[in-house]
């Protein structure tokens, strides 16, 4: 064997294989990461980028293949023998006990007596100093923002004196600043001869931040390339297996008369907080409203408000110049309001995981038609009809849907409320872990819904899709509305900037809801 | 140099895999070793008894099927365990974990007697109706205790179910001693026998119950499987957010699902008292409602298989009972028969879904892989 000639590597993967049931999550996959490099592991959706990265970490346990840290053959077969081989991965669910301080969660786990806090408090400082981290070691996670909560985490790995840092869409809860802020954290750390691996599916990200791409697609290793020699279209390319179009249709609006108002409304979470503050807008038919805004600025209040589900304690939520508030949710279902939300497990609100597309069609209509007995024969019809007209891969109308993949999974929810002929449809985050070309099916039915004169209100993460989709972009922060633009004049920056909190000067704002 | 021996951090012994979803088919061979492993098991158990374990099997098939009044016997001992796992079969299938079905039973069984003691003149027709209805208020009421409690302050269902058990335990040995006491029992604490026109008709030498139960069965399977009730059942024990955001009303839903399971479980204690016991014991519901937990779970709350599953159950415990009487082997001992049968039929749910990978075979399998290249 050829030992002698190779580069010593930080982490060298040969070969790896698992598989979970019958799905092979990853096959065969080889990557490797030099210290003081940046390599980013991009790939679709089920492509086998977490699993991969979980094995590093001692999660889960390859099947088969080799991993290589610093030269040496290892086998890593818990978190600890990852943290004491100097590996240290940041989850995309932050791991932190809410009701500690931030030193408390860096100390937890780490061996040998436990240091004085003062003391401890202090080489946590040092640490954050070198690398230019800002914390208060002494301030209690539940307290913190999203990024500090972040910087917690690096912090944690850091103290391990971790060398390899392993990042799982660390940008995925971060608005623009702060990400760039990260990304200087990140290039900090590099100098000092840290080897890191993040893992993303935003190409400008990989772009900016990278010094080599590996890309994988179905579980396999497709190719390792220089980021320096690629643009967004290769990427692309490599990342879905052919060329595809980047460019998203934004028809006209035909009809702007204004359908779907929302009034003052004000809505409060369980603990008295304001969840919603105070906002007012509209949507008109055939339009689509993109709201932008860091995850948890109020979206899932919104639409819960909107579909009956949350008490709003001011406002009005006005359909037809008709007033929502006080229905239940199957009277707003009834009168042509449709909601899909599609939350971080993607299964757990519009669908029920173990029953087949047949029960899942039913699942807003079953209660029409009359006697006690439930109408199967059109639902499994309509199941059919989706089927043929989006391209569903699936065994069966029966099959559970939770065998189903992720994109097959949306188009069966996303489906089924276009399929209720709505007059108003809210659909938030519809292409959350969707790959490319799903993601693109989703808008192209969306544009479609807009040109039968639906109002469309998109809840998204991604904000170059919002500018590209959307005609109008409502930003959200902290549950107040921060500016309402129109999607053609407006910048990314800019849109940055109010998801910060950072007002829409008062005329420009103004003019957008006085339209 | 890749010598796993020389390796200073191994592989574990032992791993646990993921396994494809395998065909209905071989599920069914699995359960099927999996019997044949427990009854071996048990075997085994009752060799260290000191007896054949395969005259002991044959005395318990035999004990219970040997003559129609041995098979009545089981059936009798099959009514309660039947219905109440029917009843507790509703409330699981919502994911409630109502484990209070003994509760419930005495309560329903309770609210029956009160009918059969002080209304026994009452036309008989009309009074078996009444007692039924009050058998199934009573559990129905009882159920919907804890449910109330879970939909305005989500108490815990499983202790509050549990609790109650003890509760209306408690409430029959109350009337036992006191009020409801037999004055013709000379101070002796317990309560009349039902007259006759209170206790249940026999159908083919059994009381009627069994006809009711099988009824149950098939209204049970249609209530799930094709009403719009049924359906809401299933998606409130899948997602209760996915219940609401479909506009269900999910707090109804339980209440009413939880007021259905409890009520069936009373019919249960109210057809044990009026057919079986002819009169209200504090033993009315002996462990019945958690029996008809593990009943529930190994027919996969699938009605059907309840039905086959409570008959073997029931055939295990009249069978027992004769095994008691020939051999002296006491009936504690057709409990941990039980034991050994659930351990491996459970168990085998784990090899359903999950396999065990060994060190050495993963190596194997990485040589030939290695060979191979």
């Amino acid at each position: 064997m050829a030992e002698q000639g190779r580069e010593k590597y930080a982490i060298e993967c040969r070969k790896i294989t698992k598989a979970f049931g019958q799905v092979v999550a990853n096959d065969g996959i080889d990557l490797n990461v030099k210290y003081g490099e940046i390599l980013a592991l991009l790939g679709e959706n089920g492509s086998g980028k977490t699993t991969l990265m979980n094995m590093l970490s001692g999660i889960y346990h390859p099947d088969s293949g080799q991993i290589f840290i610093g030269g040496e053959e290892v086998k890593i077969n818990s978190p600890v023998d990852a943290m004491n081989l100097g590996i240290g991965m940041i989850h995309q669910h932050f791991k932190l006990v809410e009701a500690f301080r931030a030193m408390d969660n860096i100390m937890l786990g780490t061996r040998g007596r436990k240091e004085k806090s003062k003391a401890a408090s202090e080489k946590i400082r040092k640490i954050g100093e070198a690398y230019g981290l800002e914390i208060e070691p002494e301030k209690y996670v539940n307290e913190m923002s999203v990024s500090e909560k972040q910087t917690v985490e690096i912090l944690k790995v850091l103290y391990r004196g971790a060398e390899i840092l392993i990042l799982d869409e660390p940008t995925a809860v971060l608005t623009p600043q702060e990400t760039d802020r990260l990304f200087s954290i990140l290039r900090k750390m590099k100098e000092k001869g840290c080897a890191i691996i993040i893992i993303t599916h935003k190409l400008q990200e990989v772009l900016s931040i990278s010094d080599r791409v590996t890309i994988l697609r179905k579980g396999k290793s497709i190719e390792t390339v220089d980021t320096a020699a690629c643009d967004a279209r290769k990427l692309t390319e490599l990342m879905v297996g052919r060329p595809v179009s980047l460019k998203i249709q934004r028809p006209k609006v035909a009809d702007p008369e204004t359908i779907f108002k929302v009034v003052d409304l004000t809505v409060q979470k369980p603990d008295g907080s304001k969840a919603i503050d105070d906002i007012s807008f509209e949507i008109k038919k055939g339009e689509i409203l993109g709201v932008a805004g860091v995850a948890g600025s109020g979206q899932k209040e919104l639409c819960e408000a909107i579909a009956g589900l949350l008490h709003a304690q001011k406002g009005a939520i006005l359909f037809h110049k008709e007033n929502l508030l006080g229905k239940t949710p199957s009277e707003i279902i009834e009168k042509g309001v449709s909601m899909s939300f599609v939350p971080e497990d993607r299964l757990g609100m519009g669908l029920v995981a173990s029953m087949g597309m047949t029960d899942n069609m039913l699942l807003k209509g079953y209660q029409k038609g009359k006697g006690p007995f439930i109408k199967r024969r059109p639902a499994r019809e309509l199941a059919e009809n989706l089927i043929r007209k989006l391209e569903i891969v699936t065994p069966g109308t029966e099959t559970p849907v939770r065998l189903l993949s992720g994109g097959n999974v949306q188009k069966v929810l996303l489906g089924r409320e276009i399929e209720s002929s709505p007059s108003v449809l809210i659909t938030a985050y519809p292409v959350r872990g969707l790959d490319i070309n799903s993601s693109y099916t989703v808008y192209d039915l969306l544009n479609e819904q807009k040109k039968k004169n639906v109002a469309v209100m998109y809840i998204g993460e991604d904000l170059d899709v919002l500018l590209e989709l959307s005609d109008r972009i409502m930003v959200l922060c902290h549950g107040k509305i921060t500016g309402i633009v129109d999607a053609d004049k407006t910048t990314k920056e800019e849109i940055g900037m109010m998801m910060t909190g950072e007002m829409k000067p008062a005329e420009s704002g103004k003019e957008a809801l006085d339209e | 140099m890749n010598n796993p021996a020389e390796n200073p951090q191994k592989e574990p012994l032992l791993r646990i895999a993921k396994r494809a979803e395998l065909p209905a088919g071989k599920i069914v061979i699995l359960r099927l070793l999996a019997v044949v492993l427990s009854l071996v098991a048990g075997g085994i158990f009752i060799a260290c008894m000191g007896q054949n374990p395969l005259t002991i099997y044959g005395t318990i098939l035999s004990g219970a099927c040997r003559s129609a009044m041995a098979f009545q016997g089981t059936v009798k001992l099959m009514i309660p365990l039947l219905i109440t796992s029917l009843g507790v079969t509703l409330a699981f299938k919502m994911k409630f974990w109502n484990i209070g079905a003994e509760g419930q039973i005495i309560f329903g069984a309770t609210c029956a007697t009160f009918f059969a003691l002080f209304c026994s003149g009452m036309n008989h027709v009309l009074l078996i109706i009444v007692m039924f209805l009050a058998g199934f208020i009573g559990g129905g009421l009882w159920g919907l205790i804890p449910a109330v409690f879970k939909v305005r302050y989500n108490t815990n269902e499983t202790l509050f179910t549990l609790m109650l058990n003890y509760i209306a335990l408690h409430i029959v040995s109350y009337l036992r001693d006191g009020p409801w006491m037999d004055p013709g029992s000379q101070g002796f604490p317990k309560i009349a026998r039902f007259d006759k026109n209170a206790s249940l008709d026999k159908f083919l030498g059994i009381q009627f119950g069994w006809l009711i139960g099988l009824l149950l069965v098939v209204i049970v399977f249609i209530y799930l499987k094709y009403t719009k009730q049924g359906y809401e059942i299933s998606v409130v024990g899948e997602s209760q957010d996915t219940a609401r955001y479909a506009g269900m009303n999910v707090k109804k839903i339980i209440l009413r699902t939880m007021f259905l399971s409890g009520g069936i479980c009373g019919m249960a204690g109210m057809i044990q008292a009026t057919g079986s016991d002819i009169t209200l014991t504090t033993s009315v519901a002996g462990g019945v409602g958690f029996t008809a937990i593990i009943i529930a779970w190994l027919g996969q709350l699938n009605p059907f298989a309840i039905l086959l599953v409570s008959f073997l159950f029931s055939v295990l415990e009249k069978g027992s009972s004769v095994v008691q009487s020939n051999y002296g082997l006491s009936t504690d001992c057709a409990d941990v028969l039980q034991g050994i049968i659930l351990f491996f039929i459970l168990g085998c749910e784990f090899f359903v879904r999950y396999r065990f990978l060994f060190r050495t075979k993963v190596h194997s399998e990485k040589k030939i892989k290695a060979e191979g290249e």
